[in-house]
């Protein structure tokens, strides 16, 4: 009996399943985009949440001031038709698209982003991305409960459709930052409705509740298996808007996700497994997408610790690292070796710093620390968070030191809430870290490393490098403003308190039948440009 | 017997409250908070946080909300999804993750009773060893081996099967229920050849054939009872085990249960989440050891009076 | 006693004659002592990398192949035999003490020491310990003692009701009794009567928790808790092969073989010893 079992289950199987459509083929007449999505997102509330799988629901669902340019460059209108800045660069005036709606046929008006501000900096609300708005004037100290008035916030609404932003400084970036979910807008009584302006587990962002401003808006949300959204007609350019719906699947492990696209479930993949990377790069596979990002990998070292307050063992630490080597024999997925903090071709800017694989260079400047061919170097630790990628990397890392060195290090993995509190105390020697750009301009990196800035963690504060970017941030004049960011990064790089190892790419599988979808270096592929076609 | 029910029922109260207890204090010693994020927060921000979710009292204070709430059956707010309740987030993933157990042990009692049968009545033979070398495949082979492997050749070569999801795209709870149900379908199949083993050498047996009782008979009406106790009486730790080992499954097929919750809300630091779960499990399992205990009293009398 | 003695002579005899469970023994001891051996027989270091090498098919130089890291994967697997096989006993070594212990006070004392303490035992039974597991691996990291105590604490409890009901046997059969009646002291009954016949089912019960513990280590592996490099187990090999198992398939083959291999063997062999003590399953 159990000899007949088998051959029946396959029969059963066959006939069952019929002749297979895939989703992406079904997608096509449909247009049905099947987004794999990485991760359950915290939540959908653009002022509560912090990550990536969050951004791409929300770029769907609400819009801000201004979006992000699919070819990359200046930002592109949002709510905001047009805006005026003044000859100092520090008021901005913004002249709102008087089509503009809310999904429920509300129209939006200005006195909406002053609300919506307030919200996202009050206090109460336990907002973790505050920092887009804190160029605003008086922001942080609304935020940081110095005062409780929101009147001494620089944002007004003139009129209906004139909405008036003061800032603390001319910040030439601040357009780009309108693009960012944490500056959106959400609908008052919507919010009102299920719970007071700072109530975190308000229930407005359930499907039925949910009221936004974007190209998209949500039919439904199964925790953990898919979230559906379908075209807002009310959204101002929904005749530019041909996809019908779009349906993000959280698929975390990347061998599934992998084989989800392969088996045409999906059109598009959030990453590409570490060991498929380099297979598929050699057979030229045409689904392949691998784009420059803006972020960097790189090394943060506690320059407290004795030994690594010399800048010369950092130096010498630095320069005797292959890191060619690296990213083709152990990345192996397109990334390019970093030799500067700031991802080169952000924006235009291009630092002109090196750092020279040259181990006798680094030999000799160990030795004058005063550790000749390593000896009396302690064994210290490379601390990082508990995944495949960084481990393949630290384990280059740890012999390449070893045999250029002589030095010894071990290795220290912890789950990733362990590893951020370590970071976050000092309890480190070295770690692994990485940063990816909000914005595209340098600022957005170098502005990290300033003295007292909560993610420099590295206790490295260099007064000269703090006076650079502040002249930077004073002046509007691009060129100028470049030159002060050379400056500040070559003092970096001469410093050394981290160790750049490779700018980042993202790597993803896109399906041929995807259309409007252009590289950009901020990864951002605003829905209203994407169709399918075959 | 009421009277054994009753007992072990009220044994189990204090146990899940002293499981509750443990967990509690256990994951408060892990380094690193729930809302400790790559971008650090200002220091203000971070007291705001810790205030909406009661993390500024005093640890014992926090001790006795927490137990307060549980006795009503709350098990609060998850504190990595702002707005979902535990208790919501838990009956979201349980039936999913209840179905993929239920359809693995469907398996695995079909497959491995029926060849632990088969095993026990052509004991020797081909029809025996065959079986179980198979059966032992299932039980050295870990799930995470034989899932892809299952994905792979279905799924990708033969494109017959759906690589993911549950309930999704048809067929696609098949390759996940056996997969699960492959480790259990081998011991039970183990277990029920043991039992039949040791049923067909009773007296009572030797009477039934004696008596001129066809051997098919003599296995439906005589055997297949004694044989199938120590299959019963596994089923409540095999429960257990089940939703143990749905973790995996669940991560492969990308299946939205309760176990991919769980070990995510392990690593999120995601305390009532993690409470909530493990409180819920505890008690799921003692309710099967339970069920499974009355089962085995039930169908054999023997057992009945030890009791 | 004579009675003894020819109890394990028939034992020894009947093992002998099963030819899995012999076969399966061989294997095991083929593979402890590769594993003692290891760091004279491994042709190449298991950690050093090799990147301009990178993922090569087995050849005359890598016996087995190596991995993306251009590591050898004969000498990463020699090195998994001594991991896995230590995590295996060392962890079934904690669930033996544990238990055999607990399993014998509450056998021996009986009445109410033996009511609370297995009482304790039901109660622990009915915990999902895979959850308590994961979560001190999460919250304590890397610590290998502290993976073979959560490991051993969670096969102990079976371990303990196997001892005590087998305790519970001897102690009343009639030669037990009568040396009680004789005045024979606790020490002596215990290391003449008792101990010598729960060895049996404790030896058997070991090597069939062997392997139980040896799926527990490589499903934390999958999870990302199991055992932390550099040392790598047979788990974390599998769990790498799988990754690349279209590309490299000898990645996942030869760890694969290896890790089943001997989970067949530890199964057969600890079959054979229970066929081999339990005349009656495997007589006619």
């Amino acid at each position: 009996m159990k000899n007949k079992f088998i051959p029946a289950l396959f029969l059963f199987v066959l006939i069952g399943c019929g002749e297979s459509i895939t989703p992406v083929d079904s997608g096509l007449d449909a247009q049905i985009l099947h987004f794999g999505n990485g991760s359950e997102p915290q939540g959908l509330d653009p002022h509560i949440v912090t990550g990536v799988p969050e951004h791409h629901l929300l770029i769907s669902l609400c819009e801000g001031l201004t979006i992000a340019n699919p070819k990359g460059g200046k930002n592109l209108p949002g709510v905001a038709e047009s805006w005026v800045i003044s000859p100092d660069g520090k008021t901005y005036t913004f002249y709102l698209n008087k089509n503009a709606k809310w999904s429920n046929g509300d129209s939006l008006i200005a006195e909406d982003f002053v609300w919506s501000w307030m919200r996202i900096l009050t206090p109460s609300l336990g907002s973790q991305y505050p920092d887009m708005l804190y160029y605003v004037k008086g922001a942080a100290e609304f935020h940081q409960g110095i005062t409780d008035d929101f009147s001494t916030v620089g944002v007004k609404a003139i009129n209906d459709h004139e909405l008036r932003v003061e800032l603390n400084n001319p910040t030439p970036f601040f357009i780009l930052l309108l693009s960012h979910y944490s500056t959106y807008p959400v609908h008052k009584e919507t919010v009102l409705a299920h719970g007071a302006i700072d109530d975190r587990n308000g229930l407005w962002t359930r499907p039925g509740n949910f009221v936004c401003n974007g190209p998209m808006n949500l039919k439904s949300w199964e925790l953990n298996k898919q979230i559906t959204v379908e075209k807002n007609p009310f959204y101002w350019d929904a005749d530019r808007v041909k996809l019908n719906e779009i349906r993000y699947y959280p698929v975390s492990n990347e061998s599934t996700e992998d084989r989800m696209f392969r088996a045409g479930q999906l059109h598009v993949t959030n990453v590409v497994p570490l060991e498929k990377c380099p297979v598929y790069i050699e057979d030229n596979n045409p689904n392949l997408r691998i784009e420059p990002y803006m972020g960097t990998y790189f090394y943060r070292v506690n320059t407290l610790h004795p030994v690594l307050k010399d800048k010369k063992v950092r130096l010498a630490l630095a320069y005797a690292l292959n890191r060619t080597q690296i990213v083709e024999k152990v990345s192996k997925c397109g990334q390019k070796p970093a030799y500067s903090f700031t991802p080169p071709g952000s924006a235009g800017y291009e630092p002109d710093t090196e750092i020279p694989f040259d181990p006798v260079l680094a030999r000799s400047l160990l030795a004058e620390a005063g550790f000749k061919d390593g000896i009396g170097f302690p064994v210290l630790e490379i601390l990082f968070n508990t995944q495949e990628g960084h481990r393949k990397i630290a384990l280059a890392v740890q012999q390449m030191w070893q045999e250029n060195l002589g030095i010894s290090v071990q290795l220290v993995n912890q789950d990733w809430k362990v590893y951020l509190a370590r970071e976050m105390t000092g309890d480190f020697q070295i770690s692994r870290a990485g940063w990816i750009g909000d914005y595209e301009d340098p600022n957005t990196f170098l502005d990290t490393l300033r003295p007292n800035r909560g993610n420099n963690k590295t206790g490295w504060e260099n007064k000269e490098y703090d006076r650079l970017l502040e002249l930077a941030n004073s002046t509007n004049e691009q060129s100028l403003r470049y030159e002060y960011l050379m400056q500040a990064e070559r003092l970096l790089i001469s410093e050394m308190p981290i160790i750049p190892i490779y700018t980042y790419v993202r790597q993803y599988q896109l399906s041929s039948d995807v259309k409007g979808w252009y590289p950009n270096i901020i990864d951002t592929h605003h829905p209203k440009f994407i169709y399918l076609e075959r | 017997m009421l009277q054994v029910i009753l007992k072990r029922i009220a044994i189990a109260i204090p146990v899940i409250l002293i499981v509750a207890s443990i967990t509690f204090f256990l994951v408060r010693m892990a380094p690193g908070g729930p809302f400790d994020a790559e971008k650090v927060v200002p220091p203000q921000v971070m007291k705001n946080l810790n205030a909406v979710y009661n993390l500024d009292a005093p640890l014992v204070v926090q001790y006795k909300d927490y137990m307060f709430n549980l006795i009503q059956g709350d098990f609060g707010p998850s504190f990595r999804y702002p707005g979902r309740s535990v208790t919501e987030m838990i009956f979201t993933g349980l039936p999913v993750t209840f179905e993929l157990a239920f359809y693995a042990i469907i398996v695995a009692m079909i497959i491995g009773g029926l060849a632990g049968i088969i095993a026990a009545v052509r004991r020797n033979t081909l029809l025996d060893y065959i079986p179980m070398t198979i059966a032992m495949i299932g039980i050295c082979m870990p799930t995470f081996l034989l899932g892809p492997l299952l994905i792979l050749y279905f799924g990708i070569h033969l494109e017959v099967l759906p690589v993911s999801g549950w309930g999704s795209l048809t067929g696609d709870k098949i390759l996940p229920s056996i997969t699960l149900g492959a480790a259990y379908a081998a011991y039970i199949a183990r277990l029920s050849r043991g039992g039949m083993l040791e049923t067909l050498s009773q007296d009572y047996i030797r009477t039934a054939r004696a008596k001129g009782l066809s051997e098919y008979k003599v296995i439906i009406n005589h055997a297949l009872q004694g044989g199938l106790v120590p299959v019963v009486s596994f089923l409540g730790p095999a429960v257990a085990g089940l939703i143990g080992g749905s973790f995996v499954v669940e991560t492969i097929f990308q299946i939205p249960g309760l176990g991919r919750f769980y070990v995510e809300a392990a690593f999120n630091r995601d305390y009532t989440m993690i409470l909530g779960t493990t409180i819920f499990f505890s008690t799921l399992i003692i309710f099967f050891n339970l069920l499974s205990d009355i089962a085995v009293l039930l169908m054999n009398p023997r057992a009945r009076s030890e009791a | 006693m004579s009675q003894g003695s020819s109890l394990w002579t028939d034992a020894w005899r009947r093992l002998l004659a099963n030819k899995a469970a012999v076969a399966g023994g061989i294997i095991l001891l083929i593979l402890i002592f590769l594993a003692i051996f290891a760091p004279w027989i491994a042709p190449h270091s298991y950690s050093y990398q090799n990147l301009e090498l990178g993922a090569q098919p087995p050849s005359g130089n890598f016996l087995l192949g190596t991995d993306t890291l251009g590591r050898d994967l004969f000498s990463r697997i020699l090195y998994g035999a001594r991991v896995s096989l230590l995590v295996g006993f060392v962890a079934t070594g904690v669930a033996l003490v544990i238990g055999v212990s607990w399993g014998i006070i509450a056998g021996y004392f009986g009445g109410r020491v033996d009511s609370v303490m297995m009482r304790i035992v039901d109660v622990l039974y009915g915990l999902p310990f895979i959850i308590f597991i994961i979560l001190l691996m999460v919250i304590f990291g890397r610590n290998i003692w502290l993976l073979f105590g959560a490991i051993g604490a969670v096969e102990w409890l079976t371990m303990a009701r196997i001892v005590r009901g087998q305790v519970l046997t001897v102690k009343n059969q009639e030669y037990v009794l009568a040396a009680q009646a004789m005045g024979v002291s606790n020490i002596q009954m215990f290391r003449k009567h008792i101990f010598p016949n729960i060895l049996g089912p404790i030896a058997v019960y070991a090597t069939l928790t062997i392997p139980q513990v040896m799926l527990l280590e490589a499903f934390l592996s999958f999870l990302g808790l199991g055992i932390q490099p550099p040392m790598s187990s047979w788990g974390t090999l599998i769990r790498y092969g799988v990754e690349s198992m279209e590309e490299y398939s000898w990645l996942l083959i030869y760890p694969g073989l290896t890790f089943t291999i001997t989970l067949f063997a530890l199964n057969f062999f600890g079959d054979g010893l229970r066929d081999a003590l339990d005349p009656k399953i495997s007589s006619d």
